[in-house]
Formats: C-alpha cells, structure tokens, sequence
C-alpha cells in the first residue's frame, strides 16, 4: 500500500469506467466491468495477449469507441466527445509511453521533448526540457539522435517525451516485457519516480507479471473466452 | 520544434534524396527560365531595332537576309542599291524619311556603317562626349564599341574588309579618326562605327574597279558608281504600306522588305524550336514533381507510425497534413529558387563566352515577370505532389496504425 499513500481527496476519479465491451468484425475482445483510478493511484492492467490491453488503452485515450459502455478520463466522457474535443483531452490530460518507444528517428532526444511540448502545451521550455532529460539521467544523451540510443536509453527518452505536458495520467504499453530482471525492476523504478515527481499518476498495461508486486492496484484482464463466460 | 522545424529535420534526415530532388526540379525551371529570357529578349531586342522603320530597301535577294544584315547587322548584305534611290524615295509623298546605309567593313567585328546622323539619332542615341561627324572619316562609336575596344576620342583606325572580325586585310589608306561616343542606347547602334556614307566611298577608291568585295556582286561594271548597301524608309502615311513595297518590288531592280513580316516569319521558325524544347523542359519539372511525389509517399509509409504518434499525443489532422505540405513546399521552394539562379547563371556564362549572344543583347541580369510564374508553377508542382500523401493522414486510423507499425 505504500504507492496508495498519494491517494487525493479529489472527488471525481482520473479514470473509470462502467461495464465495458468491444467487438472487432463481430467477435468481443474486450468485456469487463466497471473500474475506477483515482489521482494518485498508480495502477497495473494486467492480462495476456489478446485480452484486450491494447484495446482498453485505446478506449482511454480516446481512439476507439467501445461497442458498449463508457470512459470518464478527469471526470470527461471520452466515448461521448466529437474527435477534435477527444485529441484535446488527450492531449491536456495523458501522456503516453509506447512498447516501441515511437521516438521521431529524425530528431534528437532533446527535439522530440520540444515538438512534443509544442504540440501538448504551445510554448518552448528549454529549462524544463533539460531539467526532465537530466532528470531521467540522459543528460549525457540529450542531443543524440534515437537510433544511436540503447534501449535503456530509448525507454528514458520516450518516458521523459510522456512527461514533458505535464500529463495527470500517464499510460504505458508493455515497458518492461523486452526487459531482463534488473532492467524491468529499474524501468519501473524510474515510471514511478517520474510520475510522483511530476504529479502524474500512472496505468501500465502489461502481460509481465513479474511487475505486479510493485502495485497496489491491479485490474487483471482474462482471456477473451472468459471474458465472454463472464 | 515547430511542425515546420520537424518538416526540415526530415528533409535533413534523408538528405541525399532531398538534395536530388532539388537538383531536379532545379534543372526543370532553370531550362524553362533560360528558355524565357532567352525567347523575352531576342524578341524584345529584335522589336525595338526595328521601332520605327517600316520598310528596307536594298539589292533583290531574300528579304530575311535585308533585314538581318541592315537592321540587326547579324547577316551580310545582299548587295548595293544606286544612291540616286535615296534621292527617288524622298521624293514620294508616304515617305517621311529615308536613311541609308553603306556597308561592307569593320574594325576587330565591330561594323563600319557609312550613315547619316539621323540613324543614331533614329534610336534616341545621344553623345557621351565629342561630336556628330561632319567630314570623310571622323567616326562616332556606340557605347559597347567604346567599352570593348576601350577607344577615346582622336583615336585613329583602319577599318578592314568584310563584315567578320577575320583576317582580311586592312585597307591601308586612310583611317578613321573617333571624334564621339554614343551613350548606351540599348539596341544595335551601341555596337556599331558611324561615319559618313563618303568615308566608305573613300575607303573603296570609288574611282578603281575595286570590286573585290565577296559579299558584294559586282553590279557596276567599268567606273564604280556611288551606291549605298541599303535604305531604311519611315512611312509618313499608312498608304506607303500599300504602294511602296509593290512598286518596289515590281518596278525596280531593287527589293523591299517589311521588317514586321520578316521578323515574325523568323520568330515563329525560331519559336518552333523554342516550344519543342519548353515541352521538354516542363516533361522535366513534371519528372522533378513526380520524383518528389514518390519521395514524400515513401518517406511517409516510413512515418506512418511517427504521424500516428503525433496524433496521439494531440497534433490535430489539419497540422499534421500542413507539415506534410510544408515539406514539400520547401523541396519546391529551394528547387525553384535554385533553378532561377541556375537559368540566370547559364544565361551569364553564355553571354561572356559566346560574342553573338551578347550581340544579341542577351542580359542575365534582367528578370522577366513570367519567372515569376515558373517559380509559382514549380511550387504548386511541390504542392500537389505532397497533397495525395498528406491525404492519407485524414484516411488513416490512429489505433489501426499504431498497432501495424513500429
């Protein structure tokens, strides 16, 4: 209960949802029931492939439409919102960190932290671009271009990317799955590091059960078919 | 970073394939513009030394050839006219005026013209310093004839034979003595030696049977007769056009040419050439839009993944496919601006290494308003040759995307 203790006394969950199904080409890949995330709250989406990780993240952030049911993202029904008001939300409220990292291969890590303040905030910070780089320790990288990062470093850059818009929630896809040991263990350490230095609260989706001792709230996603019983 | 900065951190990111790109369209408008100015000036410079004169008279040969060597001086002549048909044309009623030309020698290229002061004066030239000749050999130069042979007043030459700057010899008799200089005129006068049509009697010993002249038939047989090469004739009435040239024609040993006519008749056999090469020269530019088309396609199926990331952290559908445009724009841009540079420096290295296209008055300095146009036509090749890829970001799904790319 340790990572509970930043729990706020805001009233409206960050994240919930009602009872939520989706069906891709008539087969459901996604059936759950209602949930919620508060402020603070670091949370674990835990499930195997194809129980719909990837399918709940993309619910959340807006860039699919369950077939049933809804998702309040900061007390907003994302599901209901028209696409531009969606992009906004997302980009006010949820900072991302992809499986594959995503880091434009044309820029250095320095240029994706600015293009990504410009697109989430409008303004240029170099002072908090350098302070987030040297704070998930890649100062020494900041003006390298992605493909001349290991992947340690990549994942450093992609978080510092989700974090420079100053995100309430932030989403990451599978972190640590290509991860040995130590690294997932360092990877985790370092998301929630981040995020309960800037505020942020975190929801990882993952099949890397090796992660789940690290949070106190875990949603666990069953395969489809038993999802479907239920 | 801006979506403009990222626009040109890709085009530095692929930077082989964007500097060829470039190179290729710049090579389409740089053809095109070289084409323009090339066609814009002969054609201007073509007008404007023959402002003013309506017909030339001169010996029967083809009337092409009369206009070129009496107007332009690019041609030899087709040979001489007696003087007594300056005498006759003043006296007709639809001539206003009469100027006549002897020609037949030059100093290092530059032609002699046996005149009157009213053929500078014809073109507005105006002295820079000395005076009009008034006897046999003084000789008043055009301002290009000053400048290439660095001449001052009372310099003395000797004209040589022919109109080429050959190896003919020099008449060893009597030489010119420079006694002014013509301000730059703009057309055919600055090229030329002035003097009086007596100076080229002279020189030629009208005396002597001294027809040696290639370029001139002999026409007077025993005792050379005082003849002129040719007359230029302003019209003082629109009935001239009608009469003159006819009776000339008919009546006389003499030909008449219209200058209009030929010099239509010369541009449009020139502007067969000039369009057949346009037509290559926009294949080109279409090649150059179609090139970066299929840069920008697959430059975008590598970014899909990248776009769709920018989606997701909040760029909008609208300034997702503005940076796509912009990139091609700036392709475009730097192409077209390259190939003006390009058009005007072939123009210039032309000019300095061939004479008779600075003869021409070809110019790499003067920009025509249709480069304009060009430049606008290169950049709305970029546009569009960026649109149909920039569309897809309205097609696309983010989630569809970001699941099949990396």
């Amino acid at each position: 209960m340790k990572l509970a203790a930043g729990v706020s006394a805001a009233t409206t969950p960050l994240v919930s949802f009602s009872t939520l199904s989706h069906a891709m080409d008539g087969r459901t890949v996604l059936a759950i029931p209602g949930w919620e995330q508060a402020a603070g709250e670091h949370a674990l989406v835990l499930g195997p492939s194809g129980s719909g990780k990837t399918t709940l993240i993309n619910i959340i952030c807006g860039l699919v439409t369950p077939t049933s049911g809804s998702a309040r993202i900061d007390g907003m029904d994302m599901t209901a919102l028209a696409p531009a008001a969606r992009d906004a939300l997302r980009r006010r409220t949820i900072g991302l960190v992809f499986q594959t990292l995503r880091l434009i291969p044309a820029l250095t890590v320095r240029e994706n932290l600015a293009l990504a303040q410009h697109i989430g905030r409008g303004l240029h910070d170099p002072a908090e671009i350098s302070a987030l780089i040297a704070r998930v320790g890649l100062a020494h990288r900041a003006d390298a271009k992605p493909r001349a990062l290991s992947q340690g470093e990549g994942q450093r850059a992609a978080i510092a990317r989700a974090l420079i818009t100053r995100p309430r929630l932030v989403v990451a896809d599978e972190p640590t799955s290509a991860l040995d040991d130590s690294n997932a263990a360092a990877m985790i350490d370092l998301l929630f590091e981040t995020a309960t230095a800037t505020g942020a609260t975190l929801l990882v989706a993952t099949h890397d059960v090796r992660i789940r001792p690290r949070f106190a709230k875990v949603l666990t996603l069953a395969p489809p078919a038993l999802q479907a019983a239920a | 970073m801006t979506l403009v900065g990222l626009s040109f951190a890709y085009l530095k990111d692929r930077g082989l394939n964007t500097a060829l790109n470039i190179l290729l369209l710049a090579l389409g408008v740089a053809t095109l513009v070289i084409l323009l100015l090339f066609a814009r000036q002969l054609e201007g410079r073509f007008t404007r030394d023959a402002q003013g004169i309506d017909l030339v008279v001169g010996a029967k040969g083809s009337p092409l050839q009369l206009i070129l060597s009496s107007i332009y001086h690019v041609d030899v002549p087709t040979g001489n006219i007696p003087l007594s048909a300056v005498q006759a044309l003043r006296q007709e009623r639809t001539v206003a005026k009469v100027i006549p030309l002897a020609l037949g020698d030059n100093f290092r290229g530059y032609r002699i013209v046996g005149t009157e002061p009213a053929y500078p004066a014809h073109y507005g030239a105006v002295l820079s310093d000395g005076r009009m000749w008034d006897k046999p050999f003084e000789a008043v130069i055009g301002a290009d004839v000053a400048a290439g042979l660095g001449a001052g007043l009372g310099q003395r030459f000797l004209g040589s034979h022919g109109l080429g700057s050959g190896q003919s010899p020099e008449h060893d008799a009597t030489p010119f003595i420079v006694v002014g200089r013509l301000k730059p005129t703009g057309t055919v006068v600055d090229r030329l030696v002035m003097a009086s049509v007596e100076s080229v009697w002279d020189m030629h010993g009208i005396a002597h049977d001294e027809n040696e002249h290639e370029d001139e038939p002999d026409e007077a047989h025993g005792v050379m007769q005082p003849e002129v090469t040719a007359l230029l004739v302003t019209y003082s009435s629109p009935l001239g056009a009608i009469q003159l040239p006819g009776f000339i024609n008919r009546q006389t040993n003499m030909q008449a040419a219209a200058p209009a006519v030929e010099i239509t008749r010369l541009l449009s056999l020139v502007g067969l050439g000039i369009e057949a090469v346009q037509a290559l020269a926009l294949l080109l530019l279409l090649t150059a839009g179609l090139s970066i088309f299929v840069a920008l396609y697959t430059a975008l199926r590598q970014r899909e993944g990248d776009m769709a990331m920018l989606r997701v952290i909040g760029a909008s559908r609208a300034s997702i496919f503005g940076q796509i445009l912009v990139e091609g724009m700036l392709l475009a841009t730097a192409g077209a601006l390259l190939g003006v540079a390009l058009g005007h420096g072939v123009i210039a290295a032309a000019a300095a290494n061939f004479r008779q296209l600075a003869e021409m008055g070809l110019d790499a300095g003067r920009f025509d308003i249709a480069e304009l146009w060009i430049v606008l036509g290169a950049l709305a090749i970029g546009a569009f040759a960026a649109l149909l890829p920039a569309l897809r970001v309205f097609r696309a799904d983010i989630a569809e995307t970001l699941a099949h790319s990396r």
